[in-house]
């Protein structure tokens, strides 16, 4: 495989409302960005990740074309995911190795509709989404098949929380009240990466963060097909990508709620002395269809500054962890 | 350019209005199984599904993929799930063969799909972003204007269009998966049809389909079968405000087809390539792409058209299966071309097979004519 590295990430100033902004307006900025740090202002393919739904009509990625002054013509491509599949095919689109440079990016507001519902749209429509089980409904069920103590899941929010306060990107939420389940928050934003490749990455930063490692494997949809205490699909994607062949110092973890970063801990294999989601994470600040990209951004930023020499980003999506991608970062 | 990758199995359905009697998930495990049987494979020698389809609200499913992963026999695979508005099914192809081309799989299943009669595919094409403009005119009323503008620049007269719908239809009838076979049909039925969007009429338009087209994609150490080599692969896009923008030529298209061309080592298209499966959803695309694409000059394409030459015996058949003016499940319609063109290199097209045919091109387009996607098939090796 040819070297493939992350030499910028941006994202927005997440925000638990909207403020006005469409979609290209969002995108814009962190675009802006990433074109500025690098000093690239053409790339050799472009993907994004986005879902219609978040707006309720169709083509979100069209209009998001108008903040990449996509002229003359670009080559690029979108999945209707999350932007860390984008960024898996770049990544495979770079391996061809006749360009050098792709662009990443990712957006969503979740603050159009109600998300909860929404995504009760996503499950099986014929036998499941008219039981109506919207995104709590089917997390109760796994948190309830891991059945994590109290203390431990508060722990993690308390400490999302916290890690997110001290973030300026995500939001500033208080410490969680009760003993019910803890939802991320709805939030929008958007982020973009840029990867290099070859020789490229080096003339673009002096410690580039080198992707080691990137799979991702899906598993059934039913939640009855599955252990949802484990997440087999996630521990393979781990496997793929090497992430046991060294020491991990920071994991960004897709877990939306405090169960899943327990079922993802043991997946990836972490050990205690690896730090989960300094940024906060998905409790801290969760735009939909960029929560993903953000975590591998956030795993390459320890790298591009200097702070870390290996790091694991995670993103997942389906019910209930159906599908994970991992990625393994290296200085 | 990567690995070389080929193409070893093409499945469709029978593209019809209503398939009532299967599941979104069964239509695309028909396709995919049909294209499995063709490779001699099973889904245990799949390594990666790649999932195309047009907007979600045409089935009312968000993000399908998650749900039809047992179907395809997914789990335990990487999935992705490409969405590039009516090129999609093109963009599918190409992320699929990229998968191979970057050395990362070894036999990938692509496969593509719209069941319109779960939904109302006008009603979520209507719809639209908060701060954005919605005509509320379906894709006949956006494209129309383009077309009387081609017009009136190329004093094209009334009837190509005409011309292309009756060719196509004639296609079609030899086509078992086409959808709508037109016995009879001919000009004077053509123009007998109600007018939609001047200068389309009822019959100028594509229908709505339910239908799935899947193909199994290898690297050359893994081809079973009869391959269909891919010479070329492309992607394009504009933005589709932009004032300068040529909406009735599209720059994207252009450097597309330019890429592509290179790549598969073509100067001439229309005497290089052997027949052509191009993404023409209302009759008068045809003419206009023939320019976009190079086939001959510009205002030279209704010339073309009325000579006969893309005619199943004309020199360079386009649309020998009917094309889209035939069959139209969106989100597939754009795989369907790519498939189309690989299996008349593979010799594989039944009774619209064009003799000898070693060359292709499968050609997708979408959004507001700014999406492209593009590739070329050989029966050799490049």
């Amino acid at each position: 495989m040819r070297d493939v590295a992350i030499v910028a990430f941006a994202q927005t100033r997440h925000t638990g409302h909207d403020t006005g902004l469409s979609e290209p307006e969002l995108i814009l900025p962190v675009i802006n960005e990433v074109k500025e740090r690098t000093g690239l202002t053409r790339f050799g393919f472009t993907c994004s990740g986005s879902c219609d739904y978040l707006a309720g009509a169709p083509f979100s990625f069209v209009s998001a074309l108008d903040a990449l002054a996509a002229w003359p013509p670009i080559s690029e491509s979108h999945v209707e995911m999350d932007a860390a599949w984008a960024l898996y095919e770049a990544w495979v689109r770079l391996q061809h190795g006749d360009i050098d440079s792709a662009l990443v990016y990712g957006f969503g507001k979740t603050s159009l509709g109600d998300l909860r519902t929404i995504m009760t749209l996503q499950l099986d429509p014929y036998y499941l989404a008219p039981l109506g089980l919207d995104q709590l409904s089917y997390a109760g069920l796994q948190a309830a098949a891991l059945g994590a103590e109290r203390e431990e899941l508060d722990e993690i929010v308390r400490r999302s929380r916290a890690d997110g306060r001290a973030n300026p990107y995500a939001l500033d939420l208080p410490d969680p009240e009760g003993d019910g389940l803890v939802a991320p928050p709805v939030t929008d934003g958007a982020a973009a990466v840029v990867l290099a490749a070859g020789d490229l990455a080096g003339r673009l930063t002096s410690s580039p963060a080198y992707i080691r490692g990137l799979a991702h494997r899906i598993e059934p949809h039913y939640l009855g097909m599955r252990d949802l205490a484990r997440s087999v699909s996630a521990a393979d994607a781990a496997r793929a990508a090497g992430v046991g062949k060294g020491p991990v110092e920071v994991a960004e973890l897709h877990a939306q709620f405090a169960h899943e970063e327990i079922i993802l801990r043991e997946a990836l294999e972490l050990t205690g002395d690896t730090v989960v989601n300094p940024s906060g994470g998905p409790l801290a600040a969760n735009p939909v269809m960029a929560t993903g990209l953000i975590r591998i951004g956030e795993a390459a930023a320890r790298i591009l500054d200097g702070r870390n020499h290996r790091t694991v980003a995670h993103a997942a999506g389906g019910p209930c962890l159906q599908h994970n991608l991992v990625t393994v970062l290296e200085g | 350019m990567g690995n070389r990758c080929a193409v070893i199995g093409v499945g469709q359905t029978h593209y019809t209005t209503r398939r009532h009697d299967v599941s979104i998930a069964g239509l695309v495990r028909e396709a995919a199984v049909r294209a499995l049987e063709d490779a001699g494979l099973t889904f245990k020698d799949i390594d990666a599904v790649v999932i195309g389809k047009a907007p979600d609200l045409f089935e009312g499913v968000m993000m399908p993929e998650a749900y039809l992963a047992d179907a395809l026999g997914a789990a335990g695979k990487p999935v992705t799930r490409v969405h590039t508005a009516g090129s999609v099914g093109g963009s599918t192809a190409l992320v699929g063969a990229s998968l191979i081309q970057g050395g990362v799989h070894e036999r990938v299943l692509v496969v593509a799909f719209e069941k319109q009669s779960e939904s109302n595919a006008t009603w979520a094409l209507s719809t639209h972003l908060p701060f954005s403009a919605s005509l509320v005119v379906g894709a006949g009323g956006y494209f129309a204007p383009h077309i009387r503008e081609y017009m009136r620049r190329t004093g094209a007269p009334g009837h190509i269009g005409t011309l292309v719908a009756v060719k196509d239809r004639l296609n079609a009838l030899k086509n078992p998966y086409a959808h709508l076979k037109i016995p009879g049909i001919d000009q004077k039925m053509v123009e007998s049809t109600p007018m939609l969007w001047e200068p389309i009429r009822y019959l100028e338009t594509c229908p709505s389909s339910d239908g799935a087209c899947a193909m199994v994609l290898a690297a050359e150490s893994a081809v079973t079968g009869t391959p269909a080599w891919v010479h070329g692969t492309a992607m394009r896009s504009e933005p589709i405000f932009r004032a300068d923008r040529d909406t009735v030529s599209p720059q994207a298209g252009k450097d597309c087809a330019a890429d592509v061309y290179r790549q598969a080592g073509v100067t001439d298209p229309r005497r290089q390539l052997d027949v052509a499966e191009v993404y023409v959803p209302f009759s008068w695309y045809e003419p206009m792409w023939l320019e976009n694409l190079g086939f001959c000059a510009e205002g030279e394409g209704w010339k073309l058209t009325e000579s006969g030459a893309t005619a199943l015996d004309g020199d360079i058949p386009w649309n020998a299966s009917g094309g889209v003016l035939s069959s139209n499940p969106i989100g597939a319609s754009g795989l369907i071309r790519f498939a189309e063109a690989a299996q008349q290199v593979r010799g594989r097209a039944g009774e619209h097979q064009v003799d000898g045919a070693r060359t292709a091109l499968g050609h997708a387009y979408g959004g507001g004519a700014q999406f492209f996607a593009m590739w070329i098939v050989g029966r050799e090796k490049l």
